[in-house]
């Protein structure tokens, strides 16, 4: 399968007539969409369209919610994750995220890529601890700015870094979907530049959900797009075609700049 | 005719509602006559004239209340009637307070054959003084009112001169709790000082003998170690070992488990019991926990337990710190932003593994400075420590035996009978500038880590 391959012949992902609510107001209507597994699926739309909404359901990230609830199929390599038997701890560690704003724990750097790693126990010991979280920072294209800083603080950072250091801390706990917020919309170009750069290289290695409502970066980065308009999913296909040859007259008002 | 502040404030205060009236018709009025539009709204005009009306005539009234009973006593022993009075002493002031009295209707008679030639002289006087002071005071008022009066033009800024005056009696406000601050340190100062030169700061710093027996054979000594440790015993270590992991539970509970209805009811419960009156403690600790604590001391076979015990004053003042620590914990743990919470879980932590590792941490120096705050509030803490805690000054590390602390010392040494200048009473004041000196550090040092981790999340 090329990945301009609009077919999804083994979807890490899918979802399946997904609604979700917030108390009364329901912020996805029967949305339905495949996330390849070595491709960068981009959610592009206007503020308050339902994407990053959507977006945290598939990490069930809207558990934190207490009026939020979530109906439909959403499976993980065939598995519906809102199965009462489903583990949302272990989900989470598969399906990783990093938000809008850089997060980094107030612990030193070493600590925050080493966290998720620790409570997981996936490192025996120290030297084990240690080779995943260089190979983590290494991954993340962090290791060469702090290598020799590993015991300051995660919060003395630049913002890009420190957004950079988020990846690491998702890809610590070697996860298989990583789920990015709109990860460059409190970063200068230069950091968006080092992240979208990294989004490449860790393509193939992660199926990769990003968020975004920069235009450019979806069709810089990603390989299939997906339009989200007032909670419903107007457009799906390939990046390409989305943004040269749209089949909705919404989606091309959008990426023509009629609104948005 | 007698002097009476409260009616005379009373009067003024209808003169400014007069004033206030005219002010507001008068700008009204001045600018309908000349077609413009008024700077500030009628009643800002109102307001003017009434508080130029009303305060330089109350401040008058306020200083006249104090001067003129002195005015009048001279003028009364400037008298030939005065000069057989007795020169100095008891004797003389008596007899001019009861004439003083019979002259301002408070009494129907005399009491003392000396006083009846000076109540005339004294009904004169005051008559004579009430007279000058209302007249003074009216026409302080009528010259306010009237100078603020003239001034009313349609452009004039009423309201900018209105707002400035409200500032002043906002920031004279203000100033009442600092200067009474430093009321409280002067005069503890110089008590201080006067106890400082009967016994060295040194003996009572650091002395360990605490026995102020003032009468006995063998010299008093004011060693405050004992004091002091029993302080911290109670205060800083039994207490903040209830209260610190209570409290910090309960804040974890009510932040991050407790569903909004159950938090809606616990959160006023505790905040009603921190305004529980610490004398309600008091009885708690000496009638309930102190025996319970006392048998259960001796059927562990402990010697000496005391029902006077360090343990039952310091569980109990925990318990009163518990609302304390847990809303200090509470708002930190609140301030920690919600990225940090979802940053974990998103990595699979568990609930329990992101307040731990994560939300604890980060909330910590708040925390700290919490518990900071409720130590200074514990050693400071009286009625549990007089009724719970005993008066033998023991240096000992045994908390089922009895201690005392600086508080409970201070309550005991002005208690009763004596004179107010002997070491014994001087002492209080001593013990009471080392409590207030080491309260106003923790506090100080407290409310900066506060500020400085506030900072940090904003």
């Amino acid at each position: 399968m090329t990945q301009d391959d609009l077919t999804i012949a083994d979807p890490k992902m899918k979802a399946h007539g997904v609604n979700v609510f917030y108390g009364e107001k329901q912020a996805i209507n029967d949305v339905s969409i495949d996330v390849g597994t070595d491709l960068v699926t981009a959610f592009i739309g206007p503020s308050g369209c339902g994407k990053s909404t959507f977006l945290r359901s598939l990490n069930r990230m809207n558990d934190t919610v207490a009026s939020a609830k979530v109906t439909g199929q959403i499976e993980l390599d065939g598995e519906d994750i809102y199965a009462p038997s489903m583990d949302v701890v272990q989900l989470r560690a598969r399906v990783g995220m990093v938000f809008q704003k850089p997060n980094p724990f107030p612990k030193s750097i070493y600590d925050n890529v080493g966290y998720g790693p620790r409570i997981h126990g996936l490192a025996p010991n120290k030297a084990d601890l240690d080779v995943i979280v260089e190979r983590a920072l290494v991954r993340a294209g962090l290791w060469d700015e702090v290598k020799d800083r590993l015991a300051e603080s995660g919060t003395a950072l630049s913002g890009g870094q420190q957004q950079r250091l988020c990846i690491a801390r998702a890809i610590a706990v070697d996860p298989e979907v990583i789920l990015m917020d709109e990860p460059c919309s409190a970063l200068d170009p230069i950091a968006t530049a080092k992240i979208e750069e990294l989004i490449h290289e860790l393509r193939g290695k992660y199926a990769i959900v990003i968020v975004t409502h920069n235009m450019q970066q979806a069709a810089r980065v990603s390989q299939r797009t997906a339009f989200f308009h007032l909670g419903t999913l107007v457009e799906y296909g390939k990046t390409t075609d989305i943004f040269t040859n749209p089949k909705q007259e919404r989606t091309k008002d959008y990426i023509t700049g009629r609104y948005g | 005719m007698t002097f009476n502040a409260a009616a005379l404030l009373l009067l003024i205060a209808g003169l400014a509602l007069i004033g206030w009236l005219a002010g507001r018709a008068r700008s009204n009025l001045l600018a309908g006559r000349a077609g413009a539009k008024l700077h500030s709204r009628p009643q800002y005009h109102g307001w003017y004239v009434a508080l130029w009306l009303f305060a330089p005539a109350a401040l008058f009234l306020a200083v006249w209340s104090s001067v003129s009973p002195a005015l009048i006593t001279n003028q009364v022993l400037a008298t030939e009637a005065a000069q057989s009075l007795p020169s100095f002493g008891f004797e003389r002031g008596a007899i001019l307070s009861d004439a003083r009295a019979v002259a301002q209707g408070k009494q129907a008679d005399v009491r003392l054959p000396a006083a009846a030639p000076l109540v005339k002289p004294y009904a004169d006087a005051s008559h004579k003084y009430a007279w000058i002071g209302i007249a003074a005071m009216l026409a302080l008022a009528l010259a306010g009112g009237l100078y603020a009066f003239t001034r009313i033009k349609p452009d004039f800024r009423a309201r900018t001169r209105v707002e400035k005056i409200v500032m002043l009696v906002l920031l004279l406000a203000s100033l009442v709790a600092i200067l009474t601050t430093f009321g409280i340190v002067l005069s503890l100062l110089f008590e201080s000082i006067r106890f400082f030169r009967l016994v060295s700061p040194a003996e009572l710093l650091f002395g360990t003998e605490w026995a102020p027996t003032s009468g006995a054979p063998q010299p008093d000594t004011f060693g405050g170690i004992p004091l002091f440790w029993g302080t911290i015993l109670i205060g800083a270590i039994i207490a903040m070992i209830v209260a610190i992991p209570i409290g910090m539970m309960t804040a974890v509970y009510l932040t991050q488990y407790a569903a909004p209805t159950v938090r809606k009811w616990v959160k006023p419960l505790l905040e009603i019991l921190a305004g529980v009156p610490t004398v309600v403690y008091g009885y708690f600790a000496a009638l309930t926990v102190a025996p319970a604590l006392r048998e259960f001391a001796v059927m562990l076979g402990i010697p000496n337990a005391s029902t006077e015990s360090a343990l039952a004053a310091g569980i109990v003042m925990g318990v009163m710190i518990i609302p304390f620590v847990s809303s200090m914990a509470d708002d930190s743990i609140n301030a920690v932003p919600q990225a940090m919470r979802d940053g974990s879980l998103a990595l699979g932590a568990t609930p329990n593994e992101t307040i731990r590792q994560v939300l604890i941490p980060a909330a910590l120096p708040g925390v700290m400075g919490g518990i900071l705050l409720a130590v200074s509030r514990a050693i400071g803490e009286t009625m549990i420590v007089v009724m719970a805690a005993g008066l033998s000054a023991n240096m000992t590390a045994n908390p089922f035996a009895s201690v005392t602390t600086v508080t409970a010392q201070i309550v005991k040494l002005l208690t009763g009978d004596q004179e107010f200048d002997s070491a014994k009473t001087l002492a209080a004041f001593a013990l009471g500038l080392v409590l207030f000196i080491v309260t106003l550090l923790l506090n100080i040092v407290a409310l900066r880590i506060v500020k400085r981790y506030r900072e940090a999340y904003e």
